[in-house]
């Protein structure tokens, strides 16, 4: 038929894009060289923003040119008049703006944005804060477009309040939003300070009830979305706790002294300084972890000289002073005896809330509550069953023990594939309820057997121990931290999966060791018992080495004073 | 202008309503010649907007419908052969019936009036309907076609003819007194504060309202745009898709639908529909708000479940809410705004499956399922005859169709005969059925529709926002009626005027458009008065004006219902009553298969680049008359391919 529309083939569309494409390729790499070779000749002029504008308004992500302009800006910055600048300027932003639109996300584009912006000695802000919202109309989750929004935001010095409007209209829109919660975590600190004395970074609790009922509101509506029950967690979360020597041990027969610290560092030259006084005059010591490897560590320890520990004063004082954490902790050791220590409660200091805490109780059990009608709802849900625990251990871990541990069963078998994790911290928390228990009860005797406890954490919190109980856990190592247990004589590990002994070195009162029906499969994991000068008696039974051939040399040579058995 | 047409066509159709139009586009299309004809003036048929004026005169043509019909007709009898037989076709269209009009707005002529003092000075005056003939629905004779007639006369300054025609109001509104709106009346003189009004008026100060006259709504009456049919459009309904995958979307611009609202214990409530909705709610509980979504969230993928719902087939759906822990209210919502079934009449399994549907629809534009096409549903069939006409359709309007030409051997039809005596060849007949003759329909029954238009002084439910679309379902008071759908459109719609509200009411008619309506529209809106009433009145928006009609719906009548037509002619029905426009696709479709059984319905268009002439050069310049298509698929809208156009829509 003459005349009759007619449409190409899909071969013949085919051929045509392959064509087309072939052109564009050609195009794109003859302008990519020319722009290699105008830079390497340093010939840094407007033909070079020509030609990386055609590229980089087809591919905004080519970051190496995005440099290659900020290198011709700034030379044309000297070499133009403040007109010709003004326009370069607009045209470059113009520019980045058809940039943003081919990629939103372009990490490149918005990174030059700032660039620019931050040159400019009289940007338009409110422009940009225009750019940012209708940018986020489109796509009210492009982070890229949140941090450049925080950047104008600080620059122009928008008032936290509008910004923290603007977050609302955004979770108005869809609640699912982590950029947003996040920015109002940022805001709300700055617009309700804490008086000086208060923690920093917390709310004041008309504020806060207020942001846990809206978020509570998200939960309830999509209990499945991690960002409110993220935001929530920060609600509830306290400041970072303040740097603090917890512990200060010193024994006269190591002659040694012992501190364990608030949060894990690194002690030396060029990081943290200890200085150490003893009867009030300083001493130079030596720092070391107990361990021995001096990485990052709660705990550390320094060998003392026989002048500062002898008899012929009634008592020794020794006072640890960090200077950057600006704390210091003191303890005597009396004549006569064999060691002294000072020690923070575990108790008084809440030092196992770090998790969650509010100031007030009452604001925690009323989100207990909520979380527990929640719950009944949504019995498999388990960012709420999670929150539970976490608000029962704030409000009082000991009554609510037995409690937590059936949300854990709950918990484990509705989000299998965090099993491991659950474990730990469920390991974790039973550990801080003995260890409370074990302070109320004023021993230095900790029972941690039959626990389930897949992990050994809050070591540093255990210097005093002298006798651990570990026997029939899940424990498949025992982690160097244990090396910090500098007052340990007996350690039961019957009946775990231990496969190393790491942390069993450097222990000076260790006299008895029992690591019947574990998983040691060498000789060589025994290693470490060699550091221990006053171990006598070693249980083996039921490891696979009890079978290896010459243990019993292998043991009488590497531990000579134990007595070993074997079966 | 000469009006005569090619004679020769592949198809010709008959009557521009929603599933004609989509014929014709699909046929044209697909490369048949298509003759696209109406008799009216506009196009739509009964999916036709109107202007203010223009919809005064469409009720005025129903008025005077019996003078026309006896236009002079020319003999076709003479251009049939021996060998065939002429089927005459209507020549009236009767599907309209019980026009009534009121206007309560103030008939001031001097718009800057700002208040007058004596409410009998301005009483609502309301344009009666003369019964005529009694009225027996199911005998439409043809001398019957107009039962009611309006006797309302445009009082515009814009219209030159009507300058005398004050008189001639208040005439009216005289005779009104007597027969027509008593019971507004009734409450406009009953209020004790019509007496100590002046007082109350020095002392309060009611909250401002605009003040919208008739005149100005006259003056303004061309940013109107008024609905025959009140439909909307599902977001992932067939008439969406049909428009996507034919990038007919090119052609229209949408608004979403902003909210779902619900009428409970006497109070409008915004329906919390999406998951932002039940988020921002103030009036759920936290518990509630679990409930609603995880019975949505459980709606989205019932069938995935059958545990949850297997017991409860036999059911009621409302039953079966009862079961969901879900409070009365909720159960209301899901019900009749979300699901929008019956109370009595609907199952589980289909109320699972409207609330899937409506769910389905949700996000995909917006925070509400339904999409309204700015300047009204009338500007759909238009879109899909532009695209009918971008290849190669022809169209005619106000052109009549006497008769169609059968050949008596076959048994097919093969031509018409129009208004002009000129007769028309073609191969296939698409008539809309509202042109076929009552000899032809003497064995069919009709349902009816009830539609009420109101415009308004405000919306039902304010909010910041006065650009509001919103959607209400009223439930049905006895149990067995049947629930009214309520549309509100804002003026951002270009379908009303600033400062008012257009507000669009169906049912599926039980008796007459206002005995069937006139209950809810009482419930919602007041009647515009100079004073204000009590405070309760004064929550709600004034009616301004407002217009009842029947619009007969012939959706469920089955082509094997017609006597004699010959089997390549196919017939179109007019509106359903339903919400989306499913059936009118569905039926464009169904037809254009059995038509054209190996042909693609409606395919995208090709790209532009992809186009060109068999048997041409390959030089544009050579494209001769074509090169006009070719323009036009270039046209500069930007929506090259389907992916635009659905951004098209987004907008």
């Amino acid at each position: 038929m003459h005349g009759r529309l007619k449409v190409k083939t899909s071969e013949e569309q085919a051929e045509a894009k392959r064509l087309e494409r072939e052109q564009k390729l050609k195009l794109y790499q003859s302008a990519t060289q020319t722009v290699f070779q105008k830079r390497q000749a340093g010939e840094l002029d407007e033909s070079v923003l020509e030609l990386t504008s055609q590229i980089l308004g087809a591919n905004p992500d080519f970051a190496t040119l995005w440099n290659c302009r900020r290198e011709v800006l700034q030379r044309l910055e000297v070499q133009k008049s403040p007109e010709e600048l003004a326009t370069l300027v607009k045209a470059e932003l113009g520019f980045l703006e058809s940039c943003l639109r081919v990629n939103p996300k372009s990490y490149g584009t918005w990174h030059h944005r700032c660039w620019l912006l931050g040159r400019l000695p009289e940007a338009n802000w409110a422009q940009e804060l225009e750019l940012c919202a209708r940018f986020l109309e489109v796509d009210e989750r492009n982070f890229h477009c949140w941090d450049y929004r925080r950047f104008v935001a600080a620059q122009a010095a928008v008032p936290p309040a509008e910004e923290l409007a603007f977050t609302d209209s955004l979770i108005t829109r869809n609640f699912s939003n982590y950029s947003s919660w996040h920015y109002r975590s940022c805001l709300l600190p700055q617009l309700h300070p804490q008086p000086d004395s208060g923690p920093q970074g917390r709310l004041p609790e008309d504020v806060l009830l207020k942001e846990l009922e809206l978020v509570q509101n998200a939960f309830f509506t999509d209990p499945n979305d991690q960002s409110a029950w993220f935001y929530h967690r920060w609600l509830l979360g306290r400041a970072d706790p303040q740097d603090a020597l917890h512990c200060l041990h010193v024994s006269r027969d190591e002659a040694c002294l012992t501190v364990s610290f608030s949060r894990p560092l690194l002690v030396g030259s060029r990081t943290e300084t200890l200085l150490l006084l003893v009867d009030e005059s300083p001493l130079a010591v030596a720092w070391r972890t107990p361990d021995g490897r001096n990485r990052p560590s709660h705990v550390w320890l320094c060998d003392l000289p026989a002048t500062s520990l002898n008899d012929q004063l009634p008592q020794h004082t020794f006072r640890v002073i960090w200077t950057a954490g600006g704390a210091q902790k003191e303890c005597v050791l009396l004549k006569g005896r064999q060691e002294g220590w000072c020690r923070d409660s575990a108790t008084d200091e809440q030092l196992f809330r770090c998790e969650l805490s509010v100031e007030k109780s009452t604001v925690l059990q009323s989100e207990l509550e909520s979380c527990k009608e929640l719950q009944e709802l949504e019995p498999e849900n388990k960012w709420c069953l999670l929150t539970i625990i976490l608000l029962m251990r704030a409000l009082d871990p000991l009554h609510y023990e037995k409690e937590t541990l059936q949300y854990f069963q709950t918990l484990k078998a509705v989000d299998p594939m965090r099993a491991a994790y659950l474990d730990d911290l469920r390991s974790k928390f039973l550990l801080e309820n003995s260890v409370l228990k074990m302070e109320y009860a004023e021993v230095r005797v900790l029972h941690l057997g039959h626990k389930d406890l897949t992990v050994l954490c809050h070591l540093e919190q255990l210097l005093l121990i002298t006798h651990l109980d570990l026997s029939h856990n899940r424990l498949r190592v025992l982690p160097p931290a244990l090396a910090a247990l500098r007052c340990l004589e007996v350690l039961q590990a019957n009946d775990n999966t231990i496969e190393s002994l790491d942390g069993v070195t450097n222990l000076p009162r260790l006299q008895e060791l029992f690591l019947c029906n574990n998983r040691l499969q060498q000789p060589a994991v025994l290693q470490p018992l060699a550091s221990c000068p006053r171990l006598v008696l070693l249980n083996l039974q039921g490891n696979p080495l009890c079978q290896a051939v010459g243990i019993s040399e292998h043991l009488a040579e590497l531990l000579p004073s134990v007595r070993s058995s074997l079966t | 202008m000469d009006n005569r047409l090619p004679t020769e066509f592949d198809v010709v159709v008959i009557g521009t309503g929603l599933p004609e139009s989509i014929l014709a586009a699909a046929c044209s299309r697909s490369g048949q010649r298509v003759l696209h004809l109406d008799s009216r003036s506009y196009y739509g048929g009964n999916w036709a907007s109107f202007s203010f004026s223009g919809l005064l005169s469409w009720l005025k043509e129903y008025q005077q419908n019996s003078d026309i019909g006896e236009e002079s007709t020319a003999a076709w009898q003479d251009m049939i052969h021996e060998t065939e037989e002429g089927i005459t076709l209507r020549k009236k269209d009767e599907t309209i019936q019980h026009t009534e009009v009121f206007c309560y707005a103030s008939q001031d002529m001097d718009g800057n009036i700002e208040e007058t003092d004596d409410l009998q000075k301005n009483p609502s005056w309301v344009a009666s309907s003369t019964l005529i003939k009694p009225l027996d629905s199911a005998c439409l004779s043809e001398e019957m076609h107009s039962l009611y007639v309006s006797s309302y006369e445009v009082p515009a300054k814009g219209t030159p003819e009507n300058n005398g025609e004050v008189t001639d109001i208040a005439e009216t509104l005289v005779k009104e007194e007597n027969c027509g709106y008593k019971t507004y009346k009734h409450r406009v003189s009953d209020g004790a504060k019509d007496e100590i009004k002046p007082i109350l008026e020095d002392n309060s100060d009611p909250p401002k309202r605009n003040r919208i006259t008739y005149s100005q709504i006259v003056e303004e009456g061309r940013r109107f745009n008024i609905d025959l049919v009140s439909k909307l459009l599902y977001s992932q309904g067939l008439l969406i898709d049909l428009l996507i995958k034919s990038n007919v979307s090119r052609y229209a611009e949408f608004k979403n639908v902003t909210r779902i609202l619900a009428f409970r214990e006497g109070k409008v409530e915004q329906v919390p529909c999406s998951r932002a909705d039940v988020f921002n709610s103030k009036e759920l509980t936290m518990v509630e708000k679990r409930m609603l979504m995880k019975f949505l969230t459980f709606c989205l993928d019932y069938e995935q479940h059958p545990d949850e719902y297997q017991a409860f087939t036999q059911c009621s759906f409302s039953e079966y809410l009862k079961t969901k822990k879900l409070t009365p209210s909720l159960q209301h919502f899901v019900l009749h705004s979300i699901a929008m079934m019956s109370e009595s009449s609907c199952t589980t399994i289909e109320g699972l499956k409207a609330t899937k549907n409506f769910l389905q629809c949700l996000g995909k534009f917006g925070n509400t399922p339904f999409l309204f096409p700015l300047y009204g549903q009338g500007e759909i069939p238009q879109c899909f005859c532009r695209m009918c006409a971008v290849f190669g359709g022809i169209y005619c309007l106000r052109h009549k169709v006497q008769c169609l030409v059968v050949d008596k051997e076959s048994g097919r039809c093969k031509a018409i005969i129009d208004h002009l005596g000129q007769r028309i060849n073609a191969k296939y007949f698409i008539v809309e059925d509202s042109y076929l003759s009552e000899e032809t329909c003497s064995n069919v029954q009709y349902e009816q529709i009830s539609r009420a238009v109101l415009i308004t002084d405000q919306s039902i439910l304010k909010t910041d926002s006065d650009q509001q679309i919103s959607i209400l379902i009223v439930p049905p008071v006895e149990p067995g009626a049947c629930a009214v759908r309520v549309t509100e459109l804002c003026s951002s719609t270009m379908t009303c005027m600033k400062d008012t509200c257009l507000v669009h009411l169906t049912c599926s008619s039980s008796k007459t458009a206002r005995e069937d309506l006139e209950s809810v529209v009482k419930k919602l809106f007041t009647p515009y008065a100079e004073t204000e009433i009590d405070k309760e009145e004064l929550a709600k928006p004034r009616l301004l004006w407002a217009l009842y009609f029947n619009m007969r719906d012939s959706s469920g009548v089955s082509r094997s219902s017609y006597n004699g037509l010959p089997s390549n002619v196919y017939v179109c029905t007019g509106p359903d009553c339903g919400l989306g426009n499913e059936h009118a696709v569905k039926q464009a479709e169904t037809l254009f298969k059995e038509i054209f059984p190996s042909e693609e319905f409606c395919p995208p268009p090709p790209n532009p680049e992809d186009v060109f002439f068999d048997g041409d050069d390959k030089q544009p310049e050579s494209l001769g008359a074509n090169t006009i298509i070719i323009a036009q698929l270039e046209s500069s809208e930007g929506s090259k391919n389907l992916e635009s156009s659905e951004k098209h829509l987004q907008n």
